[in-house]
């Protein structure tokens, strides 16, 4: 079971490396987000947000694009993290046997 | 906590209260597309109104309006409704939570992300809904002395 356990987490982690080497750099000044100009003529992140957020998802509420669309996988570790929550505060209090 | 309030007032005002609380709740949820609101405000408001209930009636009795033992599951199925939106789009050829690929003829794109943002905002309100909920009636149950929750499993 122990072997069965390390190799299981070797696998994990040779999963984790391959998909963290493929990840665009960080701050890539390339990316599209940051490539977009506001009124003033600065490339700024926000810009492209602002700029795009209705053509592409049809919803006039922007915050709300970003969350669930541009940040959907943060909005799904947001989610998990109130999942998790929950699942260690019952096994901390539960007490009752089945 | 456990036992109900003796207090008639409390009792018709809440009764009151907790339909109102949970049509806010719902308008915060699907009015999320167009102001401020969406799954984390709506879910909580829709566990309020339970609290509420569980508060005026009493743990045992307010099993009537929502019953303890499935809500743990229904914050997993929460939880996993946001991911088998991502995943749908990944069948669809997209990547994953890319919801201009989700597998629904006859919309454009804009239209899917549309949809997919009210599918991951609808597992996002069941999940902290249910995950509420279950801390709730935990922190109740683990401070009276006999076992009210393990009648309702």
């Amino acid at each position: 079971m122990k072997t069965l356990n390390r190799i299981l987490l070797l696998a994990l982690g040779v999963v984790l490396a391959v998909a963290v080497a493929g990840l665009p750099p960080r701050g890539d000044i390339q990316a599209p987000s940051h490539l977009a100009a506001n009124a003033t003529g600065a490339p700024v992140a926000g810009a492209y947000y602002i700029q795009n957020a209705y053509r592409h998802a049809r919803t006039p509420n922007m915050v709300t694009v970003i969350l669930a669309d541009y940040r959907g996988f943060d909005t799904l570790g947001e989610t998990l993290v109130v999942f998790t929550g929950a699942i260690a505060v019952l096994f901390i209090l539960r007490r009752r046997t089945p | 906590m456990r036992e109900a309030s003796t207090s008639p007032i409390i009792q018709v005002a809440i009764r009151g209260l907790m339909p109102v609380i949970q049509l806010v709740g719902l308008y915060v949820f699907f009015h999320g597309h167009y102001s401020p609101g969406g799954g984390f405000q709506g879910g909580v408001l829709l566990a309020v109104s339970v609290m509420l209930g569980r508060l005026a009636l009493g743990l045992e009795m307010s099993q009537v309006v929502f019953r303890s033992g499935i809500a743990v599951g229904l914050s997993a199925v929460g939880v996993m409704i946001y991911a088998a939106t991502g995943l749908a789009a990944l069948l669809g050829g997209g990547e994953f939570l890319n919801y201009g690929f989700l597998p629904i003829p006859g919309l454009d794109p804009p239209a899917l992300r549309n949809l997919g943002i009210l599918l991951i905002e609808a597992g996002v309100t069941v999940g902290v809904m249910m995950a509420l909920i279950a801390i709730y009636d935990e922190i109740v149950e683990s401070r009276t002395e006999s076992s009210v929750l393990a009648t309702f499993e």
